[in-house]
Parts: structure tokens; C-alpha cells; sequence
């Protein structure tokens, strides 16, 4: 087993208008952890969507042990041990983990033998520390639990690949280090794993080996130890000096835009997801609410941009009473949603109807679409967030994560908000559209109150002004980000360590 | 050599019109064997149903006036398919339509000048077809009951009704036992065009299909639609309110199956009859798809697909074949249709 070397050779891959990868070449070796390290769009997922056979390359070939294969799909590369667990799951919600492990698989054909399935399973957790419920459902799990689950799959296929594609950016930090473990464990069998990142500092920690990856090709092959400092593999991935801090100016406090007071509601299954939540935001400071994802944050949102109702509570948006269950979203209120692609944009629609979404009324008169200043509004927000787009009727789905979420941005803040709701504006971003959010962000604080729910602490940590953090649906702590006694206490608050009393 | 599928980073036009092209090809060559099954040479039967239809002035006047309930009904369902509702009901909005127009010719057009009575006609079997196909927009917005189930019910409650009126209270009295309502008095009758059954019906579809194309593009109420249709989720972050635009599409929807039904009752047939619904309702599904919901294609699909059944009527006469060879032609027409669809949007590719 130690011996299947796995090496790309000139592998090109092109979609329309996107060179994505461009003659790469890269070798896998059993027991290394390989980190594929780039930008957004630098064809990372891509060259492992090859590998995995779920694309096919238009040039280049990949060799196994010398011999040239050829992946009609990813089944293909799993008879060769190739397995990958993509951004985002592909589990099936309301089966068990046993069930969705043995989903596909040509054994058992007909009957189930579950029994089996999950000793088979708790063996593999055990063995490699993945504590995953095989009989509990895949919606009951947590991110964390699910992408274990995915690993599972693929250990229970005996790959000897295992690919991840940006595996921490759902974890906790606690996740993340067993995380960690566990694929150290994996490569000490002599299998190899290839995890896409961008994300400097997990490279330096977890990786034996580093490629870098710019505009689909290859700009360097690495090992930490000769990294000199995150700064030069910074570089090296964006191309040129990437400063990580912001500036910022202290907040000036204005108006209240927003105020909460004992907010509760529920998710969809009638389970309170947040409760009792209290604060106040003012025009002219970033308020971050940081916590592990699926702690009440989308819910509450969501109850703020009026998609969902409260249950009790008073809520005030621009010094209003809102009324339950009407949207919000329109005017003066700008709302980045954290789902991209399938809430904040219109895939088959073009750019000038994506670019209207939430401000067309503007765009209307008497009930007729005004299609020529909405094309003049959309051009001018084009070239002045500088989004990359093939053309302005191309549609929203040929522009890439950091363009679709600079137009998003662009949308948001024509609106002239005086609230900015921003959720996971970064997620998934490489460093240099990062910085652009960033900058536009605290930019817009000079006329906006901002409500910035991340679970990226660098992002609330550089970016708010008073920090919130929220688990289990509650308001755990809310202090300013000078406060630094508080501050060092946000990654225990997040997994529900309650400070100390009597501070 | 191994042949496999790579699926196109966008769908291919061109493609697109091949594998169109194609599957009528295949259709027409599955539509020979069923020919050649029940004893009778495919090529004849292509021959007589073409001649039947397209042969002469005559004959493709007769298929203007089949394709014109045909492109109201494609249009009713396409424009319903645009926000993702399946409108399966167009047979019964369309005997809403008819019944609607029937009342005001029967009862209405005595007490009005003759120049409202048809634009009476038009509104009231709009308002009919549109008010039933309601029934199911309300209980998918309120309820979110499946819309394709209550749609579909309708129709039967709608035929039932029809049959009930001119069987019943609305049977002429005069028509010695005929089912059927007395004869529309003559300023509810649609002008026809000279030496035709071809009436003024086509200009709604046509101006119906155009006004549809520019409410897409050009309106508000397009753009919400579109909107909704492609992504309901973001409609909802738009803050567009999509039960109320559930309703009006369906309104719409329902209107344009009324609106055909109004034109065959006063049109072709001066009176609610027996052969007012013979399918056209369900046919406008195929046209709708095999256009690929686009207005403008529902215009010409609509027209060739009346062209199938009056040819299909022509077998019976000259060969005496069943007419219904015309819809199984239409059906398998459909399934390589949208069968075909995934060669725009894969394409197959040959390894060694």
C-alpha cells in the first residue's frame, strides 16, 4: 500500500472564460498530510474534483503506481481508493449515519443488516477517534458530527486518499484539533490526505507537505519547515503583502438602528432556537455575535430581516416596532445573507437582475421594470466594487464565490442601509476578497450600525467593536473588544462555559 | 472504447436545437412502428397526415383553429411553470371558460348593445377559468396543498358541470331531446376569417403570447416571477410576496385555459355542446414543455401539434387508421423531448 504514489501530470481544466487549473503537476505520498493551500478560484477544488473523478481534466492525466487511469466518476476513483468530503455534505438528512455509510455501496444488495453495519462502523469510529451515533439521524448531528460521518464513508470504502475540502471552516476550535488528530491518525496507517484550505496558520500546524496553488497553476511546493513565516506563505499564495490587520478607528456611537428586548423564536421544528435575547446596536459600531454555527444565530436573524416571527419580544429596526413576519429587507436595511448562492442571488438570472434583487421597487414605476436604469445602476456598481463577471448578462452562477459575494455587498450597501445586517461575510473567501469585505465594512460603519454574525473569530475579533457571544440559542456575554480579560474567554463562552461570577 | 457523460458547465444552444430536431426524428421513427403494428405502411401514413394538414388552404385552416385552444392552454401552463406551479387543471378552466361565456351569451347578450356582448364573453370566460384555477392557487398559497393534485380534481368537477348544464337547466328546449344549450344569438359569435372556421381566437393566442413575453421582461410582476421561479428562497429575502403572486399566477394561468374555452364555445361551436373538452386542456401541457415555456414557441408547437391531430384525422378517414395515432404521437414526442434535454446540458464523449 505504501507504494501507490498517486501524480497528476499537466492537468488543465477549463470552464467558460476560467483557465481553472493550468498544467499542474503533483505528487501524493502515503502518510503525509498534504495541504493544498490557495486563494478562492485558484482551482483548488477543482483539481481535487479531478481527482476524485467527479470532473474529468481536458488535458494532463493522472498515474497510479505508473499506470495511467481514467475517472468516469467518483466512483471510479473510490475502486481506486480516491475519496473526497466536499465543502458541503452529501448526506442524506433524514437517514442514520449507518445508512447513509452503506448508501450507494454495490454490498449489501438487498438486505440491510444494520447490526452489522454499525459495529463495523463504531469499530472505525473508535479506531480512529470519529464518535459519530451510527443510529442517530444525519439532522440530529452537528457540522462537526456530519463531517465525521463523511470520513467514515470513506474509511469504511478503505481509501487510501482522503480528501478534504475546507474541513475547518464548520469546526470549533476544540473540533478542529481533534480534527487534526484524527487525520494524523489516518496518515500513520500509510494513507495519504489532501485538505484544501486557506487558512495559514491549520497549514503550519497540520500539513507534512504544501503546495500552493494562484490562478490554477502551481506556484510552490513546500514543508513547513522550510516556511519562514506565515507573511511568506501569505505572499506566496496571494501574490503580493497581505496585511491581516485593520485599521480602524474608534467607534462613534450614534442613534440606535437596532434593539432587541427579550427576543425569543423558534426553528423550523418548533424548537426555541434563541431566547431571551437582548442588546442594542448603534449607527456607527460594528456589533459582532460570534458562536459555533447552529446556535440561534441564523434564527435570529432570520426573525430580524422579518422571515420569521418571534415568539415574545419586542423588536425595534430603525427605532420602529416591527411587525412580525414582513420582510425588512428593503430599504435602509442592508442584509448580506450567509447562503449565497441560495438565498443572497439568482443563479440563472443576470447580473443586472441580481444586482435589483432587493432594491427593484427603485427600479419600477407604475409596475414596469426600468431596465435601462437598472443596467446604468448595475454597471456602475460593477466597476466600482470591481466584480470580475464575464459580462453583465452572464448569469449570477458564472461568477465566482468572492465576485458573487462583492456583488452581494455592492447590492447591499446601494441601499444606503442605516442597518447592515452581515452574515459570514467571509466565509469561504480567500485573503484578498476578505480584505476588500473587510474595508467595505468598516467603511460603511461611518453610516451604518453593522450586526456581524460570524463563527470566524479572527473576522469578529479584527472587525467589531463589542463582541456578543451566542450558544444555545441565548446571549452568553455581550463587551466591548477592548475588554481583554473577556475577550480571552470567547472560545470557552462558545462552548457554553459561563463566566466566572463576580468578574 | 467506452462512451460516457460530462455535464456542460451551461447548457448548450446548439445542442439544444439538435437534440430537438433529434427526438422528433425518433419519435417519428417510433410513431412508423406503431404504424407497421397495426398493419399499414409508415411512410403513407406520414404522407396522408402531412397532406391532411399542411395540403391545402383548407387543411391548414383547420389546424389554425385546432392550434388556438392549443396556444392558450401551452400558454397557461408555461406561464404557471414559470413560478414552479404545475397547472395540470387547463381542461376544466377551459370548461369554465366555455360555461362562463355560454351565461353571458345565453342570458346577458339580450339586455346588451352588440358590440359588448363578445368582449363581455371574453372578460366573464377569463374571469371563469381564472376564478377555478384560483381554487387550487388558494389552497397552494394558504395550505400549501399540491396544486398538481387540486388542479387535476378540478377538471373532473368542471366536466361534470359542463355536462350537468346542457344536459339540465341549460338544455335548449327546442332541441328536440339534443344535449346541448340553445344557439348563441349571432353578436356573441367570433368573427371568422372569410372561407374558414379560423376565428378571431388566434389573435388572443397570439396577442396573448406576446403580452406574456413583455409582462416577463418588462414588468414588476415579471420580474417577481422570474425571480420566484428560479429561486423561491431569494424571492423571500427580496421580500416579494409569493402566495399573492401564487394567486395571480394562477388567476392568469386559469384566465388564458377560460379564455380558449370562451373561444371554442363562441367561435366554433355557438353553444355549450358535447366536444367542447377533447383534451386540449392536457395537450397544452406538451406544448408548453416541448417549447420550453418560451411564448413564442408555444405560437409555433401549438400549430404543429394541431397539425399532428388533424392529420391524425385524416388516417381515419383515408386509411382507416384510429385518429388517435395523432396523440400517441404527441406523446411519444414528449418523452424524447424532454428526454433529450439532458443532451443540452451533457455531452457524450468517446475514451479509449
Amino acid at each position: 500500500m505504501a507504494e501507490t504514489v498517486i501524480r497528476l501530470k499537466g492537468i488543465t481544466k477549463r470552464f467558460p472564460g476560467v483557465l481553472a487549473n493550468d498544467r499542474v503537476d503533483l505528487d501524493i505520498q502515503p502518510g503525509k498530510i498534504h495541504a493544498l493551500l490557495g486563494e478562492n478560484g485558484a482551482g483548488k477544488t477543482t483539481l481535487m474534483n479531478i481527482l476524485s473523478g467527479r470532473y474529468r481534466p481536458d488535458e494532463g492525466e493522472i498515474l497510479i503506481g505508473q499506470k495511467p487511469v481514467q475517472f468516469n466518476s467518483p466512483r471510479d476513483a473510490l475502486q481506486f481508493g480516491i475519496g473526497m468530503v466536499h465543502q458541503h455534505f452529501m448526506l442524506v438528512a433524514n437517514q442514520t449515519a449507518a445508512e447513509n455509510i452503506i448508501l450507494g455501496l454495490p454490498r449489501p444488495r438487498f438486505f440491510l443488516r444494520r447490526t452489522r453495519v454499525v459495529k463495523e462502523v463504531e469499530r472505525l469510529s473508535e479506531a480512529y477517534g470519529l464518535s459519530v451515533d451510527p443510529k442517530a439521524t444525519v439532522e440530529e448531528l452537528s457540522l462537526g458530527q456530519q463531517q465525521r460521518l463523511e470520513i467514515l464513508k470513506l474509511l469504511y470504502r478503505h481509501v487510501d486518499v482522503l480528501i478534504l475540502d475546507e474541513p475547518t471552516a464548520v469546526l470549533t476550535p476544540p473540533e478542529i484539533e481533534e480534527l487534526s488528530l484524527t487525520l494524523k491518525n489516518i496518515v500513520k496507517e500509510g494513507k495519504a490526505v489532501i485538505f484544501i484550505t486557506h487558512k495559514l496558520e491549520e497549514v503550519m500546524e497540520i500539513a507534512d507537505q504544501i503546495t500552493i496553488l494562484r490562478r490554477g497553476r502551481i506556484i510552490a511546493h513546500l514543508t513547513p519547515e522550510n516556511v519562514g513565516s506565515r507573511r511568506e506563505l501569505a505572499r506566496l499564495m496571494v501574490g503580493r503583502e497581505v496585511v491581516l490587520k485593520v485599521d480602524k478607528k474608534p467607534a462613534v456611537p450614534g442613534e440606535v438602528v437596532l434593539e432587541l428586548r427579550n427576543c425569543s423564536g423558534f426553528d423550523e421544528r418548533g424548537h426555541p432556537a434563541f431566547q431571551q435575547i437582548t442588546f442594542a446596536l448603534r449607527k456607527g459600531e460594528i456589533l459582532g455575535l460570534v458562536g459555533v454555527a447552529g446556535n440561534g444565530q441564523s434564527e435570529l436573524v432570520e426573525a430580524i430581516t422579518g422571515l420569521r416571527p418571534l415568539s415574545s419580544g419586542d423588536l425595534l429596526v430603525l427605532g420602529k416596532m416591527a411587525h412580525r413576519n414582513s420582510p425588512r429587507s428593503r430599504k435602509e436595511v442592508g442584509y448580506i445573507p450567509e447562503d449565497r448562492l441560495g438565498v443572497g442571488s439568482v443563479s440563472n438570472l443576470d447580473l443586472v437582475d441580481n444586482l435589483i434583487l432587493t432594491t427593484y421597487p427603485r427600479y419600477c414605476k407604475n409596475g414596469f421594470l426600468e431596465r435601462e436604469t437598472a443596467r446604468k445602476a448595475a454597471e456602475s456598481l460593477i466597476s466600482g466594487f470591481h466584480i470580475t463577471a464575464p459580462e453583465i448578462g452572464a448569469p449570477a452562477r458564472q461568477l465566482s464565490g468572492g465576485n458573487l459575494q462583492k456583488l452581494i455587498l455592492a447590492r447591499e450597501l446601494s441601499k444606503s442601509p442605516r442597518l447592515l445586517i452581515a452574515e459570514q461575510p467571509t466565509h469561504g473567501l480567500d485573503i484578498g476578497a476578505t480584505e476588500e469585505v473587510w474595508k467595505e465594512l468598516i467603511d460603511q460603519r461611518d453610516s451604518s450600525g453593522i450586526l456581524l454574525i460570524s463563527s470566524d473569530l479572527r473576522e469578529v475579533l479584527s472587525l467589531s467593536d463589542r463582541i456578543g457571544v451566542m450558544f444555545r440559542g441565548r446571549l452568553m456575554d455581550l463587551f466591548s473588544t477592548d475588554d481583554e480579560e473577556r475577550v480571552a474567554e470567547i472560545g470557552p463562552m462558545m462552548a457554553g462555559v459561563k463566566r466566572e461570577q463576580g468578574r | 472504447m467506452k462512451l460516457f457523460l460530462e455535464r456542460r458547465s451551461r447548457p448548450s444552444k446548439s445542442a439544444s436545437w439538435l437534440a430537438t430536431g433529434l427526438s422528433v426524428l425518433l419519435a417519428l421513427i417510433m410513431g412508423g412502428v406503431i404504424f407497421l403494428s397495426v398493419g399499414a405502411n409508415p411512410l403513407r401514413a406520414y404522407a396522408v397526415m402531412a397532406v391532411g394538414a399542411f395540403g391545402s388552404f383548407h387543411d391548414f385552416s383547420e389546424v389554425l383553429v385546432k392550434a388556438i385552444p392549443l396556444i392558450l392552454c401551452g400558454l397557461a401552463v408555461a406561464i404557471s411553470a414559470r413560478i414552479l406551479l404545475w397547472n395540470i387543471g387547463g381542461e376544466g378552466q377551459l370548461a369554465l371558460g366555455g360555461i362562463g361565456a355560454a351565461a353571458v351569451a345565453l342570458f346577458l347578450s339580450r339586455h346588451l348593445p352588440p358590440p359588448f356582448v363578445i368582449p363581455s364573453m371574453i372578460v366573464a370566460g377569463f374571469l371563469a377559468g381564472g376564478l377555478w384555477a384560483s381554487v387550487a392557487g388558494l389552497l397552494k398559497a394558504k395550505f400549501g396543498v399540491n396544486e398538481i393534485l387540486t388542479s387535476l380534481m378540478l377538471n373532473y368537477v368542471a366536466i361534470f358541470w359542463l355536462e350537468h348544464l346542457y344536459f339540465g337547466p341549460w338544455r335548449d328546449p327546442m332541441g328536440m331531446g339534443f344535449p346541448g344549450t340553445a344557439m348563441f344569438p349571432e353578436p356573441a359569435w367570433l368573427p371568422r376569417f372569410p372561407q374558414t372556421r379560423v376565428h378571431l381566437g388566434l389573435l388572443f393566442g397570439i396577442a396573448a403570447a406576446m403580452a406574456i413575453h413583455w409582462t416577463l421582461s418588462r414588468t414588476r410582476w415579471g420580474y417577481e416571477i422570474r425571480v420566484i421561479g428560479e429561486n423561491p428562497r431569494a424571492a423571500r429575502y427580496a421580500g416579494m410576496n409569493i402566495d399573492r403572486n401564487i394567486l395571480w399566477v394562477m388567476f392568469l394561468s386559469g384566465g388564458l385555459a377560460g379564455l380558449a374555452g370562451m373561444a371554442e364555445v363562441s367561435g366554433i361551436h355557438y353553444r355549450l355542446q358535447q366536444g367542447l373538452t377533447v383534451g386540449y386542456g392536457y395537450i397544452g401541457i406538451i406544448v408548453a414543455w416541448l417549447s420550453r415555456l418560451h411564448p413564442g414557441g408555444i405560437i409555433l408547437v401549438g400549430i404543429f401539434l394541431a397539425g399532428l391531430l388533424v392529420g391524425g384525422d385524416q388516417l381515419q378517414s383515408v386509411m382507416h387508421l384510429p385518429s388517435s395515432v395523432g396523440m400517441v404521437l404527441e406523446g411519444t414526442l414528449l418523452f424524447f423531448v424532454l428526454g433529450s434535454d439532458f443532451l443540452s446540458r451533457y455531452r457524450i464523449k468517446l475514451t479509449r
